[in-house]
């Protein structure tokens, strides 16, 4: 692995490690660390830090439903308008264009399975040329964009081995 | 009651095993005196173990092992060092630690001397006496990284002597050695007719540089014990799963001790290597890069807070020089760990010389590490202060 990528994916795994301790960790100057960040941000291959945070641990309900929608492309547009169509919605968490039995897969985030329901019977099946949608709720999130959210291996070492 | 057997009653217990009981009765301590990963086995591997028990896979398997892991051990080794090894030149072992005792007790008469350089792996020292040999530590020393000095060895050779015992990437130094010496390592052993057992249990976590598989070198094959195992690169040490391969006259007789004493290494056990070694390229990897930023931030950290430290190349293991602390390994050891809480190995347990120098893991959680270089700080600031005083009275003293 180059050096640049070893920086991205410690940035990835913690975006709050210092420049410091991640040029300590891959043999490289801290200024130039700080500089390849800056790059990258400017060019857009960091596109910004989030946190991930567990609501549910916090208190807060959040319902998430996975829609698989199918529908007719566009002539000269395919697929690309109508995904626009639905990404712009801010309920709408994620879209991805599929194989498989249907076309795009939505993710739609709510306060509640109603209001959910409610943006997918108003809003998404509304939508011209699309054909159908399949909804299912997410009733328990085990492991989330590679970070777990259940129980984790924990450390069964003894404390001093040859 | 009669005496026990005279080697083992002379022998010492493990050093090591002796701060562990400290140790293991104070909270908060932050633990680098392990030997072994933090990482818990990859899932994959894991699994397999899992669906081998689920199978029914639990019954002996032949005595030097699952044919298909033998299989896949001899792949391995020819795409990684091009050597090559036939099935009945491997056996499967219950870790690297069965393979050195079969090793030595096939190649040993009474009296036999065998040379190994120090400081070293704990259990080298007794495991040659257990066999019946006598234990000729070469030493190495800090200031030129621990390399082994091909003339200290030869000097070391007698009529007696009949093998040589290496271990690079090396546990406790994490040192590695150079092809050039390894191959003059070998014209020794050549000129004077000795065996050599590579202990390379360490060999994917090389850093820096590219590890050289002993036998892979001109006129080693055929003396060459070449030991492997699981445990290290794969985080399995709890499996106890290894193998060793030698010229097939050693083969042979290694094999009826690990038939008459241990019959074989544990089926499903076997089966959870295969995975290994086959599907878990990967996350071998992913570990090892991960060693590896934890090596440079913790060595940087160790150089900074005055515990000058050797670049380790290899294993994951630190080995810093506390010398000029004027306090011996052990004295250094035990202060920092009731002071400090921090438990590092006394460098004496890998042999005397290994005085002078503590062994700390750097496997261990970042934030861990980080923590345990702000309290060594403190306790480096803390005893140079308590140095100044001591010194200080020392000269009024004179006057
Ligand atoms: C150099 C060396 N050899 C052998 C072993 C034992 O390995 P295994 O778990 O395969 O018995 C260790 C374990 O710490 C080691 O450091």
């Amino acid at each position: 692995m180059t050096k640049d990528r070893e920086i991205l994916k410690l940035l990835e795994q913690d975006s709050r490690t210092p420049a410091e301790r991640i040029a300590a960790m891959v043999g490289e100057d801290a200024e130039r660390v700080r500089n390849l960040i800056q790059e990258w941000e400017n060019a857009g291959i960091i596109r910004r830090y989030k946190t991930v945070i567990d609501w549910e641990r916090f208190g807060v309900e959040r319902v998430f439903a996975f829609i698989d929608v199918s529908v007719t492309p566009e002539r000269g547009a395919g697929f690309d308008d109508i995904a626009r169509r639905i990404y712009r919605y801010p309920e709408v968490h994620s879209v991805y264009l599929v194989s498989g039995g249907h076309d795009l897969r939505v993710v739609v985030e709510g306060d509640t399975m109603k209001q959910v329901a409610n943006f997918v019977a108003e809003k998404l099946a509304t939508i011209d040329r699309v054909n159908s949608t399949n909804t299912h709720f997410l009733l328990k999130k085990y492991k989330d964009d590679g970070d777990l959210f259940v129980e984790s291996d924990s450390d069964h070492r003894l404390m001093v081995t040859p | 009651m009669k005496p026990l057997n005279d080697t083992v009653t002379a022998t010492p217990p493990s050093g090591i095993r002796r701060f562990f009981d400290i140790a293991a009765q104070m909270d908060d301590v932050i633990s680098l005196s392990v030997g072994e990963p933090d990482f818990v086995t990859p899932w994959r591997i894991r699994e397999a173990g899992i669906y081998a028990i689920e199978h029914g896979f639990t019954a002996y398997t032949s005595n030097s092992g699952l044919p298909r892991l033998i299989q896949a051990i001899a792949e391995h080794l020819h795409a990684r060092y091009q050597v090559s090894y036939e099935k009945d030149q491997i056996l499967i072992t219950v870790g690297v630690s069965e393979g050195l005792d079969l090793a030595l007790r096939a190649i040993l008469n009474t009296g036999d001397e065998v040379i190994y350089a120090e400081p070293c792996y704990v259990s080298y020292g007794p495991g040659i006496r257990f066999a019946g040999g006598v234990a000729i530590p070469v030493h190495t020393h800090g200031d030129d990284g621990f390399r082994i000095h091909p003339e200290d060895i030869e000097a070391a050779v007698t009529p007696n002597t009949k093998a040589l015992l290496l271990c690079y990437p090396n546990n406790p130094t994490g040192a590695t050695q150079n092809r050039e010496d390894l191959q003059r390592i070998v014209d020794i052993a050549v000129k004077h007719d000795l065996y050599i057992i590579s202990d390379e249990i360490y060999d994917r976590l090389t850093y820096i540089g590219k590890h050289t598989c002993l036998s892979s070198l001109n006129g080693a094959a055929e003396r060459t014990i070449l030991l492997n195992g699981f445990s290290k690169a794969y985080a399995m040490t709890g499996w106890r799963v290894a193998y060793a391969c030698a010229p097939k006259p050693i083969a042979e007789n290694m094999l009826k001790i690990h038939q008459y004493t241990m019959l074989c290494a544990p089926h499903m056990v076997q089966l959870a290597a295969l995975e290994a070694i086959l599907k878990a390229g990967n996350d071998v990897e992913e570990m090892v890069a991960d060693y590896d930023h934890r090596r440079r931030l913790f060595v940087r950290g160790l150089n900074e807070i005055g515990m000058g430290c050797i670049e380790p190349k290899g294993a994951f293991y630190a080995f810093p020089s506390i010398r000029h602390t004027g306090l011996t390994s052990e004295q250094f050891a035990s202060k920092l760990l009731m002071e400090e809480r921090v438990a590092v190995v006394p460098g004496n347990a890998f042999g005397a010389s290994g005085e002078g120098y503590v062994r700390c893991c750097y496997a261990t959680a970042l934030s861990q590490l980080e923590e345990a270089l702000e309290r060594m700080e403190r306790f480096m600031q803390k005893i140079q202060l308590e140095r100044k005083s001591t010194n200080v009275s020392s000269e009024a003293l004179k006057i």
